[in-house]
């Protein structure tokens, strides 16, 4: 229907000030020269006061990286991108290792409290505090820039043997446990933006459960890009050792800028026997203005791998950001019945582009996989699903069930589905059902009826839509993914 | 802006094959039909040169996959000469129980006009071979060939372009409805000791307000290697419906490789069946277009294979204007070390807003060697439409299997039964009745050749 020119005037009002978290921090950075060679990568290395078995494993990658090329096959175009004109660091000057909150730039502390995350080891979040009985407390690492600025409950975590702390951190305190995971999920010859990652990635989070722990509080990173011209390659690597589980949450923003800025992380995972891993992302780096100028290209490749019996990897991702998105969270199903799980939900507005599914690969016998993606594609946004099911020989008894759902709104939008298939076991059970729909005028008549404002509605089907996936998040996520979906929309009804 | 992909890429194409599947053109073009019309001349040499820049496909095409062509492109095939297609036929397959009626037959491509008969066509209804029309009538088929297979990102096509020589011609004119089916009967013979290759082009023009039903038999005798590399065009006209079913039976030792292309307009229905059982690889590629407002497209099939055989269906469904109807059902079923490969693409164009798209495909594993690979694809540009697709694997029910077994049927008509009724879903996709019934007796011959 034609949109009323006070409509049209609301909404654009709303989607100027959608993006909160555009702002820019104002701090004095150390910056890396722009260009990336050899000589970057032992700055980096350097900066970092890394040992050398790194620093080789780092510059191996930066010479295969050379003889790859960018991936093709994705549904999404963008200018080529210029490896050179970037910077491979930035940090905000502080004083080397500050000793608590209090010796961390105030601007830094700010731009936190801004954002929403809590630096100070405090029962959190508006809204739970009332509630009785003690909320389970966060414990967040707050990546800034190339740097790991802070992060909080470590001692509480240390008590109990968990290892919570900046990767950098972790390859000067436990070298043999990253010497020993680090690229044996993701190795660095796997794609051209990994192998990048592992040529320059600067931070990120390590985190290691011992046998039989049960993490008694949410570990979540919070990555903010602020420098201009940089980008961000974060590395995060999580080791769920036997019998243990963790719950790991991860955000992510970025000022508004008019160029575009790439941030290629490697998330890696490993789960022992009878260990669980709870993976949730909300994304929402800054997506580009309605004319499509600006926003993060976000090429990430995250995997985990069920290496025991009984294992569990759970991802589920809300993905609302980025100008282009680009990424798989995958399981390795290696443990005999161990279990994958992908839930996601990508919504797409303006010019935004994401390409983006999973991979489940069924290797140990009765592994199970289930994958729950949905879409939502409005203004002249893009939106692919593609996913791998694959069941080698050996996954006997292996059973997947694929559930694809895209929703489209608007006439300029698309939405595709591209799911790969491939099963070599006849006990194999798969199932794959993909559906494409609009928000149907019933619906939308029913809540209008009901006093319900367009937009209102709209948010309220399409959070219908998403309830399966949102559901999965831990309960403090699931309130901010909501409003999100909601966000990420406005403006795309009329 | 994602790029709107409607073709597929040549990238992981192998220039280095091609000269071995065009050096026979040397000797063969000037006394190849038509060599008179300048059209023929220039598709012949833009296939060959397109060829000749890609050669075949190779598994880095993403179309091309789970389909390699390595084995195709070690051999050195020689076109069919007509001295070994001379070989003679008790019987032809038929889907008529009378056995005569209209039909053309092809040995190892070219046309033979003694096995072939067009009795009992209405008058103006033109069924000839390609060879005939364009040494005496190069008009009736300028129009069309070359028009909606387009050479430029399909080496095969391009290949059949330059060999383009004969091939099955078929007209039915403004509203008129054919009471009997039309049979294509294709042989591939071979002869021992060599490859040999042959690329017909078939093309079906159904005017506005037609009808016809058009059965094609793939059938091999001989035990000599052959390349069968099919290319068809279809033109369904306003309101026209097409009906066109095709039984592919040939030999072990061939390779069987299609393309079909059609176009359907406003109101128009083209319904396609393919039935798979033979040939050592075969890929079946259907293309159907919905260029007219309400025009409908059903693409359907089943495709059975065992040994070391090796099956692809890979069809696109392109919604290009509104209000399209699109159905397509496949069922598979797999054993030995037998592999299938489904892939299946529905485009939704910006413009073909209320498009009704399903898709189903379904393959039964009966082996612990078999393989199925499939690509369901979903690209949608438009916000009004209802598109799905479902796509499963797995064995047979065990329960199933127990239930029968309890009653006390053995345990191999027990599973050709289920696998039967596994199969009745696809077959029922077949509105025609006595083909329906045809195609199901070379289902259960299929099922008994197991036993």
């Amino acid at each position: 229907m034609a949109a009323q020119p006070e409509t049209i005037e609301q909404v654009r009002a709303v989607t100027e000030q959608k993006y909160k978290y555009g702002f820019t921090t104002d701090i004095e950075s150390d910056v890396a020269p722009k260009g990336l060679n050899e000589d970057i990568v032992r700055f980096i290395s350097a900066k970092k006061n890394e040992p050398e078995w790194l620093l080789e494993w780092r510059l191996k990658a930066f010479r295969v990286w050379q003889t790859m090329e960018e991936p093709q096959w994705a549904a999404v175009s963008f200018p080529p991108i210029d490896y050179q004109d970037a910077h491979y660091y930035a940090a905000p000057k502080m004083k080397a290792g500050p000793k608590s909150l209090d010796e961390v730039d105030p601007e830094l502390l700010k731009t936190y409290a801004k954002l929403g995350i809590p630096l100070r080891e405090q029962e959190i979040l508006a809204g739970v505090e009332g509630s009785e009985g003690k909320s389970p407390a966060i414990a967040v690492d707050a990546v800034f820039d190339s740097v790991s600025v802070a992060t909080t409950f470590k001692a509480k975590l240390e008590e109990m043997g968990i290892i919570f702390c900046a990767i950098s951190e972790a390859v000067q305190k436990h070298p043999d446990l990253v010497k020993k995971y680090l690229g044996s999920v993701v190795p660095y010859t796997d794609n051209f933006y990994a192998t990048l990652n592992c040529a320059v990635f600067t931070d990120g989070s390590f985190v290691y459960i011992p046998k039989g722990v049960r993490c008694p509080m949410e570990l979540s990173t919070y990555f903010r890009i602020n420098q201009a011209n940089t980008g961000q390659f974060e590395r995060t690597l999580i080791i769920a050792d036997a019998g243990s589980y963790v719950s790991y949450l991860e955000g992510c923003t970025a000022p508004k800028r008019d160029e575009n800025q790439l941030h290629a992380a490697v998330v890696e995972l490993v789960a022992h026997d009878d260990a669980t891993i709870k993976y949730s992302t909300v994304q929402n780096w800054y997506p580009g203005n309605e004319e499509g100028v600006g926003g993060i290209y976000n090429f990430v490749t995250k995997r985990g791998a069920c290496r025991g019996k009984n294992s569990k990897i759970s991802w589920t991702q809300v993905e609302t950001g980025s100008a282009i998105t680009w990424k798989y969270p995958s399981c390795i199903l290696q443990g005999d019945n161990s279990v994958g799980e992908f839930y996601s939900v990508a919504i797409t507005n303006n010019f935004q582009q994401a390409d983006t599914g999973t991979k489940m690969i069924h290797i140990g016998k009765n592994t199970r996989s289930t994958i729950v993606s949905k879409g939502i594609s409005a203004g002249k946004a893009q939106q692919t699903y593609r996913g791998l099911v694959k069941i080698l020989p050996k996954a006997e008894g292996a059973r997947n069930h694929t559930q694809c759902d895209s929703l489209l709104i608007g006439d300029q939008c698309g939405a595709h589905t591209v799911p790969y298939i491939e099963s070599r076991n006849r006990s194999a059970r798969i199932e794959h059902e993909a559906t494409t729909a609009k928000i149907s005028e019933d619906q939308l008549f029913y809540c209008r009826q009901r006093g319900i404002s367009e937009e209102d509605a709209v948010s309220l089907i399409v959070n219908g839509f998403c309830k399966e996936v949102l559901k999965e998040l831990p309960m403090e996520f699931a309130v901010e993914a909501q409003k999100l979906v909601g966000i990420s929309l406005e403006g795309s009804v009329g | 802006m994602a790029t709107m992909t409607t073709t597929y890429s040549t990238r992981g194409a192998d220039p280095a094959t091609a000269p071995a599947f065009l050096a026979p053109l040397d000797h063969l073009r000037s006394g190849l039909p038509g060599a008179a019309l300048s059209w023929v001349r220039d598709l012949r040499e833009q296939g060959r040169e397109r060829f000749a820049a890609v050669g075949l496909p190779t598994v880095r095409n993403e179309s091309w996959r789970y389909t390699n062509l390595r084995d195709l492109g070690k051999l050195t095939f020689q076109p069919a000469v007509t001295a070994d297609s001379d070989a003679c036929f008790d019987v032809l397959p038929t889907v008529r129980p009378e056995g005569h009626g209209p039909r053309l037959v092809f040995v190892d491509g070219r046309f033979r006009a003694e096995l072939s008969s067009t009795e009992g066509l209405p008058a103006g209804v033109e069924l000839l071979s390609l060879a005939t029309a364009l040494t005496d009538h190069g008009d009736l088929v300028g129009d069309h060939i070359g028009r909606l297979a387009a050479a430029d990102d399909r080496p095969l096509v391009a290949l059949n372009s330059a060999y383009l020589a004969d091939g099955p011609v078929l007209r039915i004119p403004r509203g008129v409805a054919l009471a009997q089916p039309i049979e294509l009967v294709f042989v591939s013979v071979g002869a021992e000791g060599r490859a040999t290759s042959f690329h017909p082009r078939t093309l079906i023009v159904a005017e506005a307000g037609s009808r016809a039903v058009v059965v094609e038999h793939h059938v091999g005798c001989g035990t000599g290697t052959t390349l069968a590399n099919h290319v068809a065009e279809i033109f369904v006209g306003e309101g026209a419906t097409l009906h066109h079913y095709k039984a592919q039976r040939e030999g072990g030792a061939a390779f069987h490789l299609s393309h079909t292309a059609a176009t359907v307009a406003k109101d128009g229905c083209y319904d396609n069946f393919i039935l798979t059982l033979g040939g050592r690889l075969s890929r079946n590629e259907v293309v159907s277009t919905l260029a007219g407002t309400d025009a409908r497209t059903h693409v359907s099939g089943g495709y059975m294979v065992r040994g070391n055989q090796h099956a692809d269906t890979t069809t696109l469904i392109d919604h290009a204007q509104p209000n399209g109807t699109s159905r397509e059902v496949y069922k598979g079923v797999i054993d030995d070390t037998a592999r299938a490969v489904f892939q299946g693409k529905i485009i939704v164009r910006p413009q073909a807003q209320k498009t009704d798209g399903h898709q189903l495909n379904r393959a039964l594993l009966l082996s612990d060697t078999a393989e199925i690979d499939a690509k369901p694809e979903l690209e949608i540009h438009a916000d009004d439409v209802k598109c799905s697709h479902g796509c499963t694997a797995g064995e047979l029910d065990d329960n199933a299997l127990f239930y029968l077994r309890a009653r006390g049927i053995d345990q191999e008509t027990a599973r050709g039964l289920l696998i039967g009724a596994f199969l009745a879903e696809a077959m029922e996709e077949i509105a025609e009745e006595p083909i329906r019934e045809a195609f199901h007796s070379l289902v259960a011959g299929w099922l008994e050749e197991k036993r």
